[in-house]
């Protein structure tokens, strides 16, 4: 594996190792000094076109803690304002010679663009509406924290599920872990076409609810209201949104996630965001351990030693 | 010594020898003599006192592509007048028209008469086409009879489009009595803006903002209507969808008078091909799913497509190394069309492998979307025949050629195309424009 561009055709066997390797690294950041020195002398370099200080710090955490040096190459101070192209940006990045680039990009497929022309590893961290596939490695994980496993489980994303990318890649994390996939959005924020999604859809949230073991929420965005895919956020929030009553017809063992940052009042309750079962937190923590797992993967084994022999290594470290 | 120096070095007389002619009346083995810019004879066993082997070739009458985009002014740095000629004299055409999308447009007499002046030398006829309105900017007609006593017959506001009907209603009628053609570009800017791609099952999973193929069947549905209501020549820019080909035609069984045309990556290319994100298969039209590609290969094949087209629109490398959606639309084309579109759609002989069409085009109504019917476009009293007195424009392929497609290697100076590193069945030998060999043996002579 050298690069991590998308889920969508990611075997579960695959998805399955992330996961285990990322417990491992969960109980490295149990520890008081949570750093191991697995890729001590590797570059990571950050490369955000769109600003995301929670991801960009989780990448950077991740890194840190496995004794990577980073580099975080910050768009809106550099050259690309200058109009310097992508590939010149990523050419320039290997020169200096890193050993991985983690990439956010407004634009759909950047990351494989750049997986083309560079040799150094690629991860993609959120491009476009199309995918974002660390943050469906931790948003499994913590479900399988949760619930064991997500073989059974009914999962109802709900909301901007056209324009999110975190929906793109949750529905193939989530359908190839086993579980079941119902999409709970108005029409207009659907993708047009779902030819080829392994899930079921409904307009009718307070239907879907009592089914469900997980309702993953979507950001609501205020701009969807100008573009008429929505006619007000308030009417939104009484079809779509989270509320307090809603919440209480979840079945017992249900939980909550959210990719955040959360629109309290929009799409989540406040308090339906302060409950036990909302994971939010848990989802923050646990993405610093994926992404130990995803930069582990790729970057160690490299001279040659298997991952296990590197992470027995790591962990006696 | 003068006179020396402009003594033409290609033959003022010469033959063809060894080919089958295919025109509008047919295929059948001829020779064929040029002199003095005219077909002189076309027969059995010619002689002239130079010989241009064509054995095993097709001589055709000379392609013709009704939308090229030459670059200049404004961009020169992508193409030119020349480069752009030149390239389309590689791939057959003996005529182009070129596109008035250039910066400042093509929108006055003095811009017509620059265009007209810089294709004068070039390797094959440059006709300029002009906007409908001034600056292309949708508001007043551009000085249609002016331009069109310059020669101008098409008029496009390419890229935009004329969105506002009451101005291509005024632009129709005005342009009906000039015999001009009012060109459309079908797109109706509120359902494609902002759309990346064609909007579908692939850009659904790919993330990318889409443009349904309703953006363009709005359009052609709403000017048909125009069209009826005017008289006026209505000519529609690349046709991408099976239902706007399918309005045409049933807008023409009426008596409109309408023409439109196929761009040739919509026959070969689907959307699945941006599943890739590779910038080179970003067009406009996008590239649409694989039905509508198989419904302009049967439109092709059964002769309803009036004229197959390069849209050949040059773009600096910059301009496509950056991410799919900031990424500039089309590709280069016209240096390939004529295999391409031999190597993939047609049965020129017994072959097998590779990606055939479902319904293979036959030789003659490929020959005639790319030849005679394009030219009747520019001139209705085009008979489209080989035949002696004929201004001798003239392709001559061979079938049988095979070569592959290398960007790097073309005339243009634009290298983007989703084609590159195809292997291509087909090659244009030589090029005749007005009685000149500019191409022989696949060599630019200018």
């Amino acid at each position: 594996m050298k690069h991590l561009l998308g889920i969508a055709g990611m075997s579960r066997e695959s998805l399955d190792e992330l996961l285990v390797l990322t417990d491992s690294f969960a109980e490295i950041n149990a520890r008081a000094i949570p750093k191991v020195p697995a890729l001590r002398g590797k570059t990571v370099a950050t490369l955000f076109f769109e600003d995301s200080t929670r991801t960009r710090l989780s990448f950077e955490t991740a890194a840190k803690r496995l004794s990577a040096d980073t580099l975080s190459f910050s768009v809106s101070s550099s050259s690309v304002k200058k109009g310097e192209s992508l590939r010149d940006t990523a050419l320039t990045l290997e020169a200096m010679r890193i050993d991985a680039v983690v990439v956010r990009h407004g634009s759909s497929g950047a990351p494989w663009q750049l997986a083309r022309w560079l040799d150094c590893s690629v991860l993609n961290a959120g491009d476009g509406w199309h995918e974002h596939p660390t943050q469906a490695l931790l948003d499994a994980f913590t479900l399988r924290q949760r619930f064991g496993s997500l073989d059974g489980l009914r999962v109802a994303i709900v909301g901007d599920i056209k324009h999110s990318r975190v929906a793109r890649s949750n529905v193939w994390a989530f359908t190839a872990l086993g579980a079941e996939v119902v999409l709970v959005a108005p029409r207009t924020l659907l993708p047009p076409s779902l030819e080829g999604w392994p899930v079921q859809m409904s307009e009718d949230l307070d239907a879907v609810l009592p089914t469900v073991d997980v309702v993953y929420l979507l950001r609501m965005q205020l701009e969807r209201q100008n573009e008429a895919l929505v006619p007000t956020l308030r009417e939104y929030t009484a079809r779509f949104g989270l509320t307090v009553d809603r919440a209480a017809r979840l079945a017992d063992r249900a939980v909550v996630l959210h990719p955040g940052p959360m629109n309290r009042g929009v799409e989540i309750a406040p308090e339906v965001a302060d409950l036990e079962r909302c994971l939010v937190l848990d989802q923050v923590a646990n993405g610093v351990s994926v992404r130990m797992a995803v930069l582990f993967k790729l970057l160690a084994g490299a001279d040659g030693s298997t991952a296990s022999e590197e992470l027995d290594r790591a962990g006696n470290g | 010594m003068p006179a020396m120096a402009e003594t033409p070095h290609y033959p003022g007389e010469f033959v063809l020898r060894g080919a089958e002619v295919l025109d509008r009346s047919g295929r059948r083995r001829a020779d064929v003599v040029v002199r003095d810019g005219l077909i002189a004879a076309v027969g059995d066993a010619l002689s002239a006192p130079l010989v241009l082997d064509a054995g095993g070739c097709i001589i055709t009458p000379g392609l013709v592509d009704l939308n090229a985009g030459v670059g200049q002014p404004g961009f020169e740095e992508t193409e030119s007048v020349h480069s752009a000629a030149r390239a389309a004299a590689l791939g057959g055409f003996t005529t182009i028209v070129a596109r008035a999308d250039t910066n400042p447009v093509i929108d006055c007499a003095a811009m017509v008469k620059e265009i007209v002046a810089l294709g004068a030398d070039a390797a094959c006829r440059v006709l300029p086409a002009a906007t409908v309105t001034v600056g292309a900017k949708g508001e007043r007609l551009s000085p249609l009879a002016e331009l069109a006593a310059l020669g101008v017959r098409f008029f496009a506001d390419d890229g935009r489009g004329i969105p506002d009907a009451r101005l291509l209603r005024r632009a129709l009628e005005y342009g009906a009595a000039l015999g001009v053609v009012i060109v459309q570009f079908a797109e109706e800017p509120s359902l494609a803006a902002g759309g990346e791609m064609h909007e579908g099952m692939w850009s659904s999973l790919l993330g990318i903002a889409g443009i349904p193929s309703e953006a363009e069947e709005v359009v052609v549905m709403r000017d048909l209507a125009l069209a009826r209501l005017t008289g006026g020549h209505l000519h529609f820019r690349t046709l991408s969808t099976a239902a706007s080909w399918a309005m045409v035609a049933g807008a023409r069984r009426r008596g409109l008078q309408v023409s439109a045309e196929a761009a040739l990556h919509h026959l070969l290319l689907s959307d699945s091909a941006c599943a890739e994100f590779d910038p080179a298969t970003k067009f406009r039209p996008p590239l649409r799913p694989e039905d509508d590609c198989r419904a302009l290969q049967a439109a092709l094949a059964a002769g309803e497509i009036d004229c197959l087209v390069s849209d050949h629109t040059p773009h600096s490398v910059q301009d496509k190394e950056v991410p799919f959606g900031e990424a500039a639309v089309g590709a280069s084309g016209l240096e390939w069309l004529v295999a391409l579109a031999l190597s993939e759609l047609t049965l020129v002989d017994a072959r097998d492998g590779g990606d055939r069409a479902a319904i293979p085009v036959g030789l003659a109504e490929l020959i005639g979307a790319l030849s005679w019917k394009p030219a009747a476009l520019i001139d209705p009293a085009h008979r489209g025949l080989i035949e002696r007195g004929a201004v001798a424009d003239l392709t001559v392929i061979d079938p049988t050629a095979t070569w592959v497609l290398d960007p790097r290697l073309g005339a243009s100076r634009s290298r983007s195309t989703p084609f590159a590193g195809r292997a291509l069945r087909g090659r244009v030998r030589h090029t005749i424009v007005r009685g000149v060999p500019v191409v022989i043996d696949a060599v630019a002579e200018r």
